[in-house]
């Protein structure tokens, strides 16, 4: 059995999480939605180690971030598709 | 649910409670009791010092929260019978009453006029006739649903929220409904999340009490005390390690900790014993792990249940802290620390239906005696929650 790279919370979500430890830029990756269970496949164009986020289409700056099929922050840079996100393009509303 | 009618082996204690350890503590009412308390439970073995850092010249809710958290720990199911040592008798005295209202056998020591050598041979012949008087309790048989079980996760990252919370979740959508009683707390850590947790209230009154309380802790507390924002705080340093970004992200995957169906009945203060019933509580705690897990302890929970992504070590001293992660990566480098392995979630080799399953099976063996990963290393952290400086 092929073990997915990345898992997306819902279906509504622009960010996935990496479940691997090594992810390597360039990986054509498995992605499975837990909530029903579909799947797709993405490129990460990042290293991106794991537990951390990949935008699943191009992000820009100001765009609301959905994961849990909820806003989780704005984004405060760029970030391309299968790219990184974290703290240096990511921030909360609140704080 | 075939797993949630299971019967475990447990101690019921006078006033009904099923408890699932027979301790017997030394309790210190202050800090400066801690060395004749710790010199008791040297002389008598089975029993348990648990030193702490507070106690003196508390007022007003603080001192209120003190006495709640000393007579809520000795009245805890898991333990059978305490000593009570403090500095003066007054204090000593209003703790020893609270927990004698359990009917479990406990009595009090002050130093004062006495001096630590007197103090610390009464209290141990004391001990010693409670430790023969425990170790002949008899266990019998209970129904697992009569757990007490709160949670609380630590060191998190973003596979708590997609593997060992929803376990715990899927545990309490599972047992609730026959009867058990669940908490869960962090009131920094809903932010973000706080109209979704107010959603998940079971009747308007419930929900309106937490916002209330979401509210005074945000206008109390952080505003009263920030200095630029809670940016280095929450999430922590270890949570952006492992991949949380924001603190709306982490309250999401904290929630993910009381299932789909679960709803909360009540709001209780820190420390507060639920008094409607079996159901899931809300308590107004900190994040911080040994002082949430303290506070829950105190009001009565017997068995906790900790999901970890990062990999937190807390322990607590009278409640097993059964710890669950979903992490390859820490079950490989710290996995001793860990109790329940979900990492089947994130390869999809296990669902969360199952992962619950497992969980459940760990809290009856853990009911009937299994020492946790946190017993066995020695965890005892006792922390308490302070809510402003002595007078």
């Amino acid at each position: 059995m092929t073990h997915p790279q990345l898992l997306v919370h819902d279906r509504d979500d622009n960010v996935g999480v990496v479940v691997v430890e090594g992810l390597t830029a360039g990986t054509d990756m498995l992605c499975v939605v837990t909530a029903d269970n579909s799947d797709f496949r993405l490129t990460v164009t990042d290293d991106v180690p794991i537990g951390h986020k990949v935008a699943l289409g191009d992000l820009s700056e100001g765009d609301t971030v959905i994961k849990y099929g909820a806003d989780i922050g704005r984004m405060v840079g760029p970030a391309a598709k299968g790219s990184h996100v974290h703290t240096h393009n990511l921030k909360t509303k609140r704080w | 649910m075939g797993n949630s009618d299971q019967k475990i082996q447990a101690w019921r204690r006078e006033n009904g409670r099923v408890g699932v350890r027979n301790h017997v503590i030394i309790l210190p009412v202050d800090d400066i009791s801690n060395a004749a308390c710790e010199a008791v439970a040297n002389n008598v073995k089975g029993t348990m010092a648990l030193p702490h850092a507070y106690g003196r010249l508390q007022f007003g809710a603080d001192l209120d929260l003190h006495f709640r958290t000393m007579i809520g720990t000795g009245a805890n199911p898991n333990v059978a019978a305490v000593i009570v040592i403090g500095i003066e008798p007054d204090w000593t005295q209003v703790i020893v009453d609270g927990i004698a209202e359990t009917g479990k056998p406990v009595t009090g020591f002050s130093i004062e006029q006495k001096g630590d050598f007197e103090t610390i041979r009464q209290a141990s012949w004391k001990a010693k006739e409670y430790v023969h008087w425990a170790t002949e309790l008899q266990k019998e048989s209970c129904d697992l649903s009569e757990l007490w079980v709160s949670t609380k996760c630590g060191e998190s990252d973003t596979t708590t929220g997609l593997s060992s919370c929803p376990t715990v979740g899927n545990m309490y959508d599972k047992l609730l409904p026959h009867g058990l009683t669940g908490v869960f707390g962090e009131t920094s850590e809903i932010t973000g999340a706080e109209h979704i947790c107010a959603k998940r209230a079971a009747t308007p009154e419930a929900a309106e009490k937490f916002m209330k309380t979401f509210q005074a802790y945000q206008d109390e507390v952080i505003e009263a005390h920030k200095t630029s924002d809670l940016s280095d705080s929450q999430p922590t340093k270890g949570n952006i390690l492992g991949g949380l970004t924001t603190i709306e992200e982490k309250a999401l995957g904290n929630l993910e900790k009381i299932g789909r169906t679960s709803r909360y009945i009540d709001v209780l203060e820190p420390a507060e014993a639920p008094a409607m019933g079996p159901g899931l509580y809300y308590m107004d705690t900190s994040s911080a792990a040994a002082e949430c897990v303290t506070l829950m302890a105190a009001a009565g929970y017997v068995i906790h249940t900790f999901p970890t992504g990062q990999g937190n070590v807390v322990g607590n001293p009278i409640v097993p802290v059964i710890k669950i992660s979903g992490n390859p990566r820490t079950l490989r480098t710290m996995g001793e620390h860990i109790d329940v392995d979900v990492t089947g979630v994130l390869t999809r080799e296990q669902t969360i239906d199952q992962a619950g399953d497992a969980l459940i099976d760990m809290i009856r063996r853990t009911a009937n005696g299994r020492h946790t990963a946190a017993e066995a290393l020695g965890h005892r952290e006792f922390v308490m929650t302070k809510l402003y400086r002595s007078a």
